[in-house]
């Protein structure tokens, strides 16, 4: 009997029974004896130089092991690329501890270790440093329009620049008739994955270690501790079975790592370096980003001129790019098009890629003002979205190589009510509360990147298949498991899949949507490898019944191989491995790669259908988001379970990104203020109401051989300007500023 | 980091451990712990029991819930030495033998959670919010189980899934 394939079906987290009975070991959580604990002491002055240090006062104390400053550090490269790691963006890597100058607030100036945490953070809290203080500037909204273009790098081929101005921008929009225009901040944001970033490094003698790090790319780190520290790759192993969320975080070696290796390799110990929340806040955030927008219509409701602007912050050392101002044409083919992101350099860290990094920054200018038009244009903002339907993406003038926006916009319109809605701002009530509906549109690039897999048939006739990818809460573990048991026409429980391990075989960095057309493409390129080998050996078997027979003339079932023509001719995969190799695993390894040569003849993209309603309470400036809808088409959906939960994820950051986190920076003293989970405000469970997720079918023959698009970002940048314009048809009011604040309605 | 303390070292270095004795999941545990040791510490760091998890370490993000003496609290907050002779349950002692506790199987069900780090806080606080027998409504449970956060954003997962208990009567 044929078994339904693995994927496309809702199977609950393999590794569930672990996360919820405390089995899950995250990457504080090795103990081990001998253990030592480092805490780190970081600058309380945003620009300047350290003068002094007092270490030795700290070194006295019983129970402090060593103190580790710039004065004393290992040395460790030179060479600034050393530094680099796989999400390096253009400029100079921060080195941890390098020299006596202060580079931003907040910065690691020191590593205390000592026998016990407690110690450990005590000497953080005491120890006694002298600066010299510099001026410094951290105020983005002081430079609406002075910008620099950003330097281009490796970081560019997944980040391209604008696309070039295509018409007369300036000519059109001053013709128009139907105008909308906006200026927009989008705030700072920091990452705040559940988990406290937590390395412990087991120092295994002669220049080996075993690195448990809160990681997103076990390989990328791998790297950048053999890089830096002068070790040979294979003795550096990075294991993350189970990270604690990490939402863009853990895309490049945080400094934890850093300084845990560092102290492990001087004091040939073991050593567990944990950063508290409040460290949280001292390296990598989504930048905040002023924009600015101009959109004209003809009368009919065709969009004829885009002009969106960024101006986003970076460090002084990288020029850290988002794709901002680039969707808008993708969405709306405009004849006449002017898209520029500027740079503003500042005295704070490298931003970092942080969940759909730029996509939910710009969408919420783009999207805003969109619904802005059709107000001026007294349409419905889906029929103005309907109108501009595109199947080709003007900027690389390419048709998509799959789109089901329209069917998101229709089913997910039908399936919220949107036909519900009266078209006059503040013309829907309930009780003393205004209810506002809001739609807004998804869009992100489905990407892919090269990795390898093994694939491996053992004696019991279970598959076993290898990667050093990592699974963040993102469900990877059992959708791997999926798609491994698909290929060999196995079900899920005979499919043992090991992860989050550098020394298995190379998978890239866990982000931008693309890890489960990257990783999934190589394990059917491993599983298509096995399969023949399999065939292969089972043909040279005694009295083989498989004959002569060509992979074609086979299926591979329920732990079988069988003639087509004659299913009684079957060969069980565990006799093939016992009988006709020994009882050895049979074994392969693969790479799969993104087919370009098909890839570039198409634009390709995952979209997404937003509807929210909310009520807004007009005395107190309350909003409360009591519906929200999302309706995807992403290809193929390998698990719908896992999948629903990824994209109920990013509308719960939505919210939160529309009416709750917020870094707060304040520019006397170049400091965040708010670096607590009290005070960095993120909705709790009284806050999420009804939230739906509709995946709509979508084949795409072209994009990978699994017809995968990914989808960790597509849930969120729909969301918050979905929002804001559920917020303006409930109130009137347009807020163009993320988070939105109570009192802007007052 | 702070040079203005006003806090001798002294203090800290010198202080001695005590000898504690802590009921942790049905075992009775000795352990000899400074005084200034938080249970959560204790219970990851000295007993290796690291199924509580650590969040903020300041009361604020609820990973580190565990039932003492019947009621939830925030191990983070609490010092071990002031809970000697207490009965604890952490997440490790929530199911009986092999089989898992409702809530446990319920999360699983729904899909509770991606990353899995604030799970074990949300369990332990739902058994606590439960027994404690004041949540009438969806609302209710909604506003009692606040003070646990989720980063990944399984919220509407995690009250499908203690409803789906607390409505089921798995709870005893
Ligand atoms: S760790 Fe205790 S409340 Fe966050
Ligand atoms: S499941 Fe990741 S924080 Fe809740």
């Amino acid at each position: 009997m044929k078994n339904p394939p693995a994927t496309g079906q809702s199977i609950s987290r393999i590794e569930g029974p672990l996360k919820v009975t405390g089995a899950a070991k995250y990457s504080g959580e090795y103990n081990v004896p001998g253990l030592l604990y480092g805490y780190v002491v970081n600058s309380t002055i945003t620009k300047g130089k350290i003068i002094k240090i007092y270490t030795e006062e700290i070194k006295a104390l019983p129970g402090v092991i060593d103190v580790f400053s710039h004065e004393n550090r290992p040395s460790t490269a030179w060479f600034d690329m050393k530094y680099a790691d796989m999400d390096a963006p253009p400029g100079s890597p921060f080195r941890p501890l390098h020299d006596a100058e202060i580079r931003y607030n907040g910065q690691p100036i020191a590593l205390i270790v000592a026998e016990t945490f407690e110690l450990a953070r005590y000497a953080a809290s005491i120890i006694s440093v002298d600066y010299e203080k510099e001026i410094f500037d951290t105020d983005l909204r002081s430079h609406f329009g002075d910008g620099r273009e950003p330097e281009t790098g490796m970081a560019s081929l997944l980040k391209p620049p604008p696309p070039e101005p295509t018409g007369y921008f300036e000519t059109a929009y001053a013709a128009a008739k139907y105008k909308a225009s906006g200026e927009f901040y989008h705030g700072t944001e920091h990452h705040n994955p559940m988990e406290l970033f937590t390395t412990t490094t087991l120092y295994e003698g002669k220049g080996k270690l075993s690195i448990y790090d809160k990681t997103q790319g076990t390989v990328n780190c791998q790297l950048y501790v053999a890089n830096v520290f002068g070790l040979r790759f294979k003795d550096v192993k990075v294991i993350s079975p189970f990270v604690g969320g990490a939402f863009g975080s853990g895309l490049r070696p945080q400094y934890q790592l850093f300084l845990s290796v560092m102290a492990a390799l001087e004091l040939k110990r073991h050593v567990r370096v944990t950063l508290d929340r409040s460290q949280m806040f001292t390296f990598g955030h989504r930048p905040p980003t002023l924009q600015r927008t101009r959109f004209a219509a003809d009368a009919d409701g065709m969009v004829t001129a885009l002009n969106h602007t960024a101006f986003a912050e970076t460090s002084r050392f990288e020029d850290y790019t988002e794709v901002v101002v680039n969707w808008s044409p993708k969405l709306y083919p405009a004849a006449h098009t002017l898209l520029d992101y500027k740079l503003v350099p500042l005295d704070v860290f490298s931003p970092m890629d942080m969940r759909a990094p730029g996509g939910s920054t710009g969408m919420h200018a783009i999207e805003s003002t969109l619904d802005e038009l059709a107000y001026q244009l007294k349409m419905d903002p889906l029929d103005l979205r309907l109108k501009n339907y595109t199947m080709i993406d003007i900027t690389v003038n390419l048709p998509y190589s799959s789109k089901e926006l329209k069917e998101c916009y229709l089913k997910g319109a039908e399936k919220f009510g949107w036909a519900n809605r009266a078209p006059e701002p503040r013309s829907m009530k309930r009780g003393h509360k205004l209810v506002g509906y809001g739609m807004a549109t998804g869009i992100w690039d489905a990407m892919q990147a090269p990795a390898r897999a093994e694939a491996a048939m053992t004696r019991d006739g279970k598959l076993h298949v290898k990667s050093a990818v990592t699974d963040i809460g993102t469900g990877t573990f059992t959708v791997m498991t999926q798609i491994a048991a698909d290929e060999l026409g196995l079900p899920v429980a005979d499919v043992i899949f090991s992860y989050g391990d550098s020394k298995l075989p190379f998978a890239p960095i866990q982000g931008g949507s693309m890890t489960t057309s990257t990783v999934g493409t190589a394990i059917r390129a491993a599983g298509k490898a096995l399969r023949k080998k399999l065939l292969r050996v089972a043909k040279r078997m005694k009295d083989s019944p498989l004959g002569k027979a060509e992979l074609e003339e086979v299926i591979f079932q329920n732990g079988y191989i069988i003639l087509k023509d004659n299913p009684q001719a079957a060969v069980s995969f565990a006799d093939i491995i016992n009988d006709g190799h020994h009882g050895l695993p049979l074994k392969t390894t693969n790479t799969g790669v993104p087919n370009m040569a098909k890839l570039n003849k198409y634009s390709r993209a995952a979209h997404s259908a937003v509807f929210v309603e909310v009520e807004v309470d007009e005395e107190l400036g309350v909003i409360n988001v009591t519906r929200a809808l999302t309706a995807v088409a992403a290809g193929k959906i390998i698990n719908p379970k896992t999948s629903r939960s990824q994209i109920l994820g990013s509308m719960v950051w939505g919210i939160s990104k529309a009416l709750r986190e917020e870094t707060i920076l304040d520019n006397q003293l170049g400091k965040y203020m708010n670096q607590n989970l009290g005070e960095y405000h993120i909705p709790v469970h009284a806050d999420i109401h009804d939230l739906d997720v509709m995946f709509i079918e979508e084949n795409d023959e072209h994009i990978n051989e699994l017809g995968i698009k990914g989808l960790g970002e597509i849930g969120l940048v729909g969301v918050a300007p979905a929002i804001t314009n559920a917020i303006f048809h409930a109130t009137g009011k347009r807020l163009n500023q993320l988070p939105v604040h109570f009192d802007m309605l007052l | 980091m702070n040079s203005e303390l006003d806090l001798k070292p002294a203090a800290v270095f010198t202080s001695k451990t005590r000898q504690i004795t802590l009921n942790i999941n049905g075992i009775s545990r000795g352990l000899e712990v400074l005084p200034y040791v938080t249970l959560l510490d204790a219970l990851r760091e000295y007993l290796d029991l690291t199924g509580t998890k650590k969040g903020c370490d300041h009361g604020q993000c609820g990973a580190c819930t565990v039932i003492c003496d019947d009621k939830r609290i925030l191990s983070c907050l609490s010092l071990a030495v002031a809970k000697d002779g207490a009965e604890i349950t952490t997440i490790e002692g929530v199911s009986t033998g092999n089989d898992l506790h409702p809530l446990q199987q319920a999360f699983i069900d729904h899909d509770a959670f991606q990353c899995g780090y604030c799970t074990p806080g949300q369990i332990c606080s739902a058994i606590g919010m439960l027994s404690e027998g004041k949540a009438k409504t969806r609302a209710d449970v909604k506003e009692l189980m606040s003070g646990n956060l989720c980063r990944c954003g399984a919220n509407m997962s995690i009250i499908d899934a203690i409803m789906e208990v607390k409505d089921g009567g798995g709870h005893e």
